[in-house]
């Protein structure tokens, strides 16, 4: 594998990431338990999509073959989608929203501090603009689970079952590939192994204030950066490729 | 020497006269979902460079997902073309990454007049975890004695605080 090929892989991946985490809190639009929820599930839809697309536009300068944004989001199935697992788990109730948030925005809090010192310009800028954002959105994700969890005993309950169901998707977040072995030697990518301890003691901080218990069960699901995803993706791309996929090439 | 001296508040860069000919035609385009205040002011312009008759706008965005941005770039070109430029360019720029603290002092007053309660200068948030809550003024009545209600508003760059005097909820422009 090129060092060209290595980085359109982890383009895709930071891109797919954000693309399908914004989508999963997209259908919450109009749906929040409350309207200053609605409207933070949906500001933070925005701002994902808005990494999304820059990353994806990226992907495809990287790739050469004049892919644009809306090729790679709309004209791909879920074998060729290397966003992480944990994303793509559907919404569940409001604690499980919460939970699979709270996982991810601890992880792309360590990784987009990394990758502020990527030598690739681009990946260096879209984490500049992302840390900045991606902090205010761990503040209030993490906020939602302490208030869960050392609330009443119904939501306490629903917290802790919302952390253990989707533990075993979180180890998915860190996986590495060859590709990202060159990226890594060549300063571009974040080595994800180094971030793994800061993030377990980020969960454990919150999980402790908020009377919470960290899973201890080892088993991980893993394989999306081979394009191996849960049934659930399926689903997700299927609604959200469906306008550009029935009339291609649409615009408003 | 004023134009020199907003252009520095402005962090725009620009070379000549004529650059600084340009970035005051943008005074006129205002931002789409806070009418009040300029492009220019909002600190978003970040280079204008006139070669060949060819005007080239770098433009940051300030948040990444701004829907506004797109309507910015669109107002800019228009504005540019109605000025006489015939040959405009408008691209997007990354780095640095746009700060509330590139916004003027003018147009913060602005903002709080219009009802908006103005980042603080070099305060931006950065604590990702259990900061101290700073202090923001309601715009109305310049009290201190306010709250926040959610992190999140109408747009991307502001947060919804009420008012524990006047009892009125405000918008905040966030600090980042």
């Amino acid at each position: 594998m090129t060092q060209q090929e290595a980085l359109f892989e982890y383009c895709l991946r930071l891109g797919d990431t954000s693309l399908v985490l914004s989508h999963r809190l997209s259908e919450w639009t109009g749906h929040g338990p409350i309207l200053e929820e609605d409207l933070a599930m949906t500001n933070i839809a925005l701002d994902l999509v808005g990494q999304a697309r820059t990353l994806l536009t990226y992907a495809g300068q990287v790739e050469g073959k004049g892919r644009t944004e809306d090729d790679l989001a709309y004209f791909r199935n879920d074998l060729q989608f290397r966003n992480a697992l944990l994303v793509e788990q559907p919404n569940g109730d409001f604690a499980v929203t919460i939970a699979r948030q709270f996982y991810y925005n601890a992880f792309a809090y360590l990784l987009y501090t990394e990758l502020q010192k990527s030598t690739d310009v681009t990946i260096a800028g879209v984490a500049a603009k992302s840390i900045k954002e991606t902090s205010y959105h761990l503040r209030h994700c993490s906020e939602w689970v302490i208030r869960l969890g050392d609330g009443t005993e119904e939501s306490h309950n629903r917290m802790q079952d919302a952390i253990n169901q989707l533990w075993m998707f979180t180890g998915d977040l860190f996986e590495k590939t060859a590709g990202d072995e060159l990226l890594i030697s060549a300063g571009i990518a974040a080595d994800t192994a180094t971030l793994k301890t800061k993030w377990d003691a980020m969960i454990s901080e919150v999980m402790e204030r908020a009377t919470l218990t960290v899973p201890t069960t080892t088993y991980m699901m893993k394989g999306s950066r081979n394009g191996i995803h849960s049934e659930h993706l399926g689903y997700l791309l299927a609604e959200m490729q469906s306008l550009s996929r029935s009339l291609p090439g649409v615009t408003w | 020497m004023g134009d020199i001296k907003k252009l520095q508040t402005a962090n725009c860069k620009l070379q000549t006269e004529a650059e600084t000919q340009i970035l005051n035609d943008l005074e006129e385009v205002k931002d789409p979902e806070i009418p009040v205040i300029s492009v220019v002011e909002l600190g978003v312009v970040r280079e204008i460079k006139l070669e060949d008759g060819r005007v080239t706008v770098s433009i940051t965005p300030t948040y990444t997902g701004c829907p506004a941005m797109k309507v910015m770039e669109a107002d800019i070109r228009t504005k540019l073309l109605e000025k006489g430029y015939t040959d405009v360019v408008v691209n997007t720029v990354l780095s640095p990454a746009w700060t509330t603290d590139w916004i003027t002092e003018a147009a913060k007053e602005k903002l709080r007049v219009y009802g908006i309660a103005p980042p603080e200068k070099s305060s931006a948030d950065k604590n990702s975890l259990f900061g101290t809550p700073k202090i923001t003024k309601c715009p109305r009545c310049g009290s201190e004695n306010t709250t926040m209600i959610s992190q999140f508003g109408s747009t991307a760059c502001k947060a919804l605080w009420k008012c524990s005097d006047c009892l009125e909820p405000f918008d905040h422009f966030k600090c980042i």
